[in-house]
């Protein structure tokens, strides 16, 4: 692996945009990188590599002419294929999409592109994002960086292998129940959910309206900020889109947080950690003490109904934003004797098993005499997690928690238990039921597989979040983790 | 005689620019799917931007409908699969529409009734479906276009209270009067701007649903022939099925609709890419005083005018006729408006300034008689005419005072509906005939200093009736002397030969000769 | 909770899946596992808490009623699996006429 590809994106943005380094030289790097260790890991989907180089180029040429640089300027990146690519093959990893190539992109693509960064491909990921393992995706699963025989997590399982490989710099993923803090935590990196509402989600191919947000991923906290910043911000698309302006989280990033508290919920992590994790965990803890917050002890006293509420909200909203793969206007068509015929048989081969299963749950809670048992009640629980937040964050600044239960599983090892592959989302799912930015950052290396901490926020506090975390990974060191794949020398 | 219970559901497409959740243009008759965006067509990753145009507009037609507004308001989805249903669901309203509990005042010949209305709430419309090729003889194709997916609709649903075909009827025709004087639609159902459903069920039985109607007229024969229906049946004491019918344009009949294999369940639940509706009273007073006068005002305002009810209801409902009717009241009233007219084809001859006088009723007759019937035959609104409201005033005024003949003033109205004559200028001078334009200018500075002048072709189009004696009189003379062998035999009692002198005269006007004033005139020389 | 072969039939004909008998079984007994699990949420008592709707303090977010260019025909059907002229072609629906 070229050392280079090792380096921090803020190290190597300002090589770029001083002309020290080209945007074409890299990008040939991360490339042939790409060529080298797709064929074991497998984060793509769809690689655009000949347009990846032209762009590059551009860049060069534009730079040499003095334009500005902007925030990305000619960073490699990869996106999660739920992200709309106009004129670039977006399918959700799902057989239903396999062809389909949208006529526009998603708003955070355009602010990457804006941004100067340059698209290496659409990475995999669980089909239309459900799931927790990226083994749900219709093509092939993506496999670990950190242990090739190992999930990346998911459903960004694609963007989290991309950025831990050294393949790209950046990547964007999407998280409805922990879909980006979850892989990060897997695969060493930092994986940042928003605040629902800070970045738009016109383009994300929608799974849960009211829990969909795009995160970003990154190897240290400093890219994670410049990515963040980026891509925030208001959308007039979006109707869902906060109108907050965005902070300098860049700029903010050293500023001294104050002596902030730090609460931990006993009774939510009572629901099960592996004892790695739980280890690691209360050395975080420590060192977070040593930084000179004060850690203390809070109460959500709904967590452990936090899953169920999700697994009846979440398939709800999704049944209905699936509805429209139906065969008419784009997507796969299966012939059919008469339209209903054309319906079930598009639909029955067009999506996987997981998807499928989602559909009937979701359709099941909001039909006529379940309505209010499921899908009425899910939604008065969410409140009552929602106010548990609201009242710890009364106490507290900031919680910290495991992100997952345990490090990366097996691959094939949880595929056959709907319910304990559901369980993976456990210390994610509360914390997407109410909205609240969190950032997934490695608390350690344990047995060769990384463990993330969660930094978990009230509504807008990305920045203290980040200022927290950011003096977290300088004092433990972990960040800019390399996996051994990355170790492997050239050939 | 069993009473029918009848309530109807009305969608109605409001004319905004653009569409309900998105920008594309709102525009009929583009090319298929020209008018389509990844919102509409529901592309995956698409989301919704509620216009705020089409909520205030909303906002307008449940105010005249006397509907209690929501402080709180939200969409549901409406979830159900179809090809005109791209997204798979349908944006509208389910427990909280914006608004409730109104009604609407309905008139017909027997009585004068208060329809409740349940709700009016906001949704999208759907895609075009045509019915494409044959591939073979047994499998046919269907067409979509979305250019009308997402155009914003308003249901409005009546409390079953009507009781009548004719008040059905009624109430649509009111509806509609209220929707165009808001100017937020057509309300044209052969255009598709408004679609009726109806219900009705008998001595308060089970109800069937008519859909598929398409005129106002069908409307009322659905509705009769259902209640005939409905009441064969019963005399042979069988029961009212409660079903969905549809309504066949070509016999006048409603048959039973496809039967569906289970009832739908829609599973609505809130819109999640939608943030609700608070709905202020700030807000509603801001889109209250821009309510226009409606349709029940302003035919009692007409009527203590002294029209009659149906002639009020005529231009009342129809809100550019109404529009055109005060205008030419304002016209009346204001100072500025005269006639100007010369007594003699001599330019140094005494020129005379009338003012208009026309009232209410006049007016009134003029638009409902020949007016209308020319827009009803050419299938225009007087706004698209050429004809103006002094125009009208002005020529009605001619006619009162004896310059123009009805006939002609007849004649002169239906060119300048045409745009065959020009009318007054904007401050509202017409001549008789053709001026000299500096004595013109003259008369300008003495009388009227104000007052800017539009030549009339009214003179050259030689419809002037004239009214001159001076004139007349030497055309008669004129006839007289060239016939001097008629008039002997008329004056030996040959009486037949007045019309023949009458006749010549008239010709040598040019027709234009004031008939009265021409008979006394020839009488008065013959007798010399 | 009881989940049926007819009631996991309804729920499939509702959505427009289509199932094997066999994957309509084993669906039947996931669902009827996962929800019972599922149901949980019916122990607490939620009188007088409102549903989330929604987590944002958003309200009446519009747009102003301005019209904006379209796509163009050809984008709009350039993934149409079936298409006549500038239309979508689906096998007929059986219309009123």
């Amino acid at each position: 692996m070229n050392p280079l590809l090792r380096r921090p994106a803020h190290e190597i943005l300002p090589m770029l945009s001083r002309g020290e380094l080209s945007c074409r030289e890299l990008m040939e790097i991360s490339l042939d990188w790409v060529s080298q260790t797709e064929g074991r890991i497998h984060s793509f989907l769809t690689q655009d590599g000949e347009r990846a180089l032209a762009k590059a180029s551009a860049l060069d040429q534009r730079r040499a002419k003095g334009e500005m640089p902007g925030p990305l300027f000619g960073l490699p990146v990869a996106v999660k294929d739920n992200l709309a690519t106009k004129g670039l093959r977006t399918t959700c990893g799902s057989r239903i999409l396999e062809d389909f190539v949208p006529p526009y992109s998603a708003t955070v693509i355009e602010r990457l592109e804006q941004g100067g960064a340059v698209l290496l491909g659409k990475t995999n990921c669980d089909e239309f994002a459900m799931g927790s393992s990226t083994e749900n995706s219709a093509f092939f699963p993506t496999r670990n960086p950190w242990d090739l025989e190992r999930v990346p997590g998911g459903s960004s399982g694609g963007s989290a292998a991309a950025v831990a490989s050294g393949q790209a710099f950046l990547s964007l993923g999407t998280d409805t129940g922990g879909s980006v803090r979850q892989p990060a935590s897997f695969c060493g990196l930092c994986g940042f959910k928003p605040t629902y509402g800070r970045v738009s989600r016109y383009g994300l191919i929608a799974f849960a309206s009211s829990l969909d947000q795009v995160g970003a991923f990154a190897r240290n906290v400093r890219d994670c900020a410049l990515l963040l910043e980026t891509i925030a911000g208001h959308d007039p698309l979006d109707s869902t889109s906060l109108n907050e302006p965005v902070p300098p989280y860049l700029r903010e990033l050293e500023n001294n947080p104050g002596s902030l508290r730090i609460g931990f919920a006993s009774d939510w992590l009572a629901m099960g950690l592996a004892p790695e994790v739980e280890r690691t965990f209360h050395r975080a803890l420590d060192t977070l003490r040593g930084l000179g917050f004060a850690i203390e002890s809070i109460s959500l006293p709904h967590s452990h109904y936090a899953l169920p509420t999700y697994y009846l909200i979440a398939p709800a909203e999704a049944s209905a934003n699936l509805a429209r793969f139906d065969g008419i206007r784009y997507g796969l068509r299966v012939p059919g004797e008469n339209l209903k015929d054309l319906y079930q048989a598009t639909r029955g081969q067009g999506f996987g098993a997981e998807v499928k299963r989602r559909i009937m749950l979701g359709t099941y809670a909001l039909s006529a005499g379940y309505r209010d048992a499921f899908y009425l009640k899910a939604q008065q629980v969410r409140t009552l997690i929602r106010r548990d937040f609201e009242q710890a964050f009364g106490a507290v600044d900031l919680i910290a928690v495991p992100t997952a239960p345990s490090t990366a599983f097996r691959l094939g090892e949880k595929v056959d238990d709907p319910l304990a592959m559901y369980m993976a989302d456990l210390f994610t799912i509360p914390i997407s039921l109410a909205g609240l930015p969190s950032l997934s950052l490695p608390m350690g290396v344990e047995g060769g597989l990384p463990v993330g901490l969660q930094l978990v926020g009230p509504a807008l506090a990305e920045s203290h979040i980040l200022q927290a975390a950011w003096r977290f990974e300088q004092a433990t060191g972990l960040h800019d983790l390399v996996p051994p794949l990355a170790e492997v020398p050239r050939a | 005689m069993r009473s029918p219970t009848i309530g109807l559901e009305v969608h109605v497409q409001l004319n905004t620019a653009s569409k309900m959740f998105c920008s594309c243009p709102v525009e009929f008759g583009a090319g298929p799917n020209s008018r389509v965006c990844p919102v509409c067509l529901a592309l995956p990753g698409a989301l919704p931007v509620l216009n705020r145009q089409a909520v205030e507009s909303a906002f307008t037609v449940a105010l005249a409908l006397h509907c209690q507004i929501q402080s709180f308001s939200q969409f549901h989805r409406k979830n159900y699969f179809y090809p005109d249903l791209p997204k798979g669901y349908q944006i509208s309203q389910y427990d909280v529409p914006f608004s409730r509990n109104g009604y609407l005042m309905v008139e017909t010949e027997q009585s004068n009734r208060r329809i409740g209305i349940i709700r009016v709430h906001m949704e999208e419309d759907t895609a075009k479906m045509l019915h494409g090729r044959s591939i073979t003889e047994h499998a046919t194709t269907s067409l979509v276009d979305f250019n009308r997916s997402g155009v914003p609709l308003l249901e409005i649903v009546s409390a079953p209270d009507i009781t009548s075909a004719e008040e059905a009827s009624a109430y649509l025709t009111e509806l509609r009067a209220i929707l165009r004087t808001l100017g937020i639609s057509s309300g044209n159902m052969e255009e598709g701007a408004l679609r009726c459903d109806v219900n009705i069920s008998l001595d308060a039985g089970t109800r069937a649903e008519v859909k598929n109607i398409n005129s106002f007229r069908s409307v009322r024969k659905a509705l009769e022939y259902e209640i005939e229906r409905q009441n064969a049946l019963l005399d042979q004491g069988e029961p009212v099925v409660q079903e969905t019918r549809h309504f066949k344009e070509s016999s006048g009949i409603t048959v039973s609709g496809r039967t569906k294999e289970e009832a739908e369940d829609y599973r609505y639940f809130p819109e999640p890419d939608l943030v609700p509706l608070e709905i202020t009273p700030q807000w509603i007073d801001a889109v209250h005083q821009r309510l226009p006068e409606l349709p029940e005002e302003r035919r009692r305002r007409l009527g203590e005018m002294g029209l009659f009810p149906a002639e009020a209801a005529t231009i009342a409902n129809a809100p550019e006729l109404a529009r055109f009717f005060d205008k030419c009241l304002l016209v009346v009233r204001t100072d500025n408006y005269v006639i100007v007219s010369r007594t003699g084809i001599n330019p140094d001859s005494a020129i005379t300034v009338s003012p208009f006088t026309a009232n209410a009723k006049e007016i009134a007759n003029w638009l409902l008689s020949d007016i209308l019937k020319y827009l009803n035959e050419s299938d225009l609104t007087i706004d698209q005419t050429k004809l103006t409201p002094i125009g009208l005033v002005a020529m009605i005024q001619q006619n009162k005072d004896g310059r123009i003949s009805k006939t002609k003033a007849k004649e002169l109205v239906t060119a300048a509906l045409q745009g065959k004559v020009m009318q007054v200028g904007e401050k509202g001078i017409l001549t008789n005939f053709p001026l000299d334009q500096d004595k013109f200018d003259e008369f300008l500075e003495h009388k009227t200093a104000t007052v800017t002048a539009t030549i009339a072709a009214i003179g050259s189009m030689g419809l002037t009736q004239i009214s001159d004696p001076e004139t007349i009189r030497g055309w008669v003379q004129e006839v007289l002397a060239q016939n001097p062998k008629e008039q002997d035999a008329y004056r030996l009692g040959k009486d037949t030969l007045f019309g023949f002198f009458v006749g010549q005269a008239m010709k040598r006007s040019g027709g234009k000769a004031n008939p009265e004033l021409l008979n006394r005139i020839v009488r008065e020389e013959l007798g010399k | 909770m009881k989940v049926t072969a007819e009631d996991a039939l309804h729920i499939a004909q509702l959505a427009r899946l289509r199932f094997s008998p066999e994957e309509l079984e084993v669906l039947r007994q996931q669902m009827e596992s996962l929800l019972s699990h599922f149901s949980q949420v019916s122990e607490l008592d939620t009188t007088g808490i409102p549903p989330t709707s929604g987590v944002l303090p958003l309200v009446n977010v519009m747009r102003e009623d301005i019209a904006r260019p379209s796509l163009t025909v050809e984008d709009v059907l350039r993934n149409a699996p079936d298409r006549e002229g500038d239309c979508f072609r689906i096998p007929a629906i059986l219309e009123e006429e």
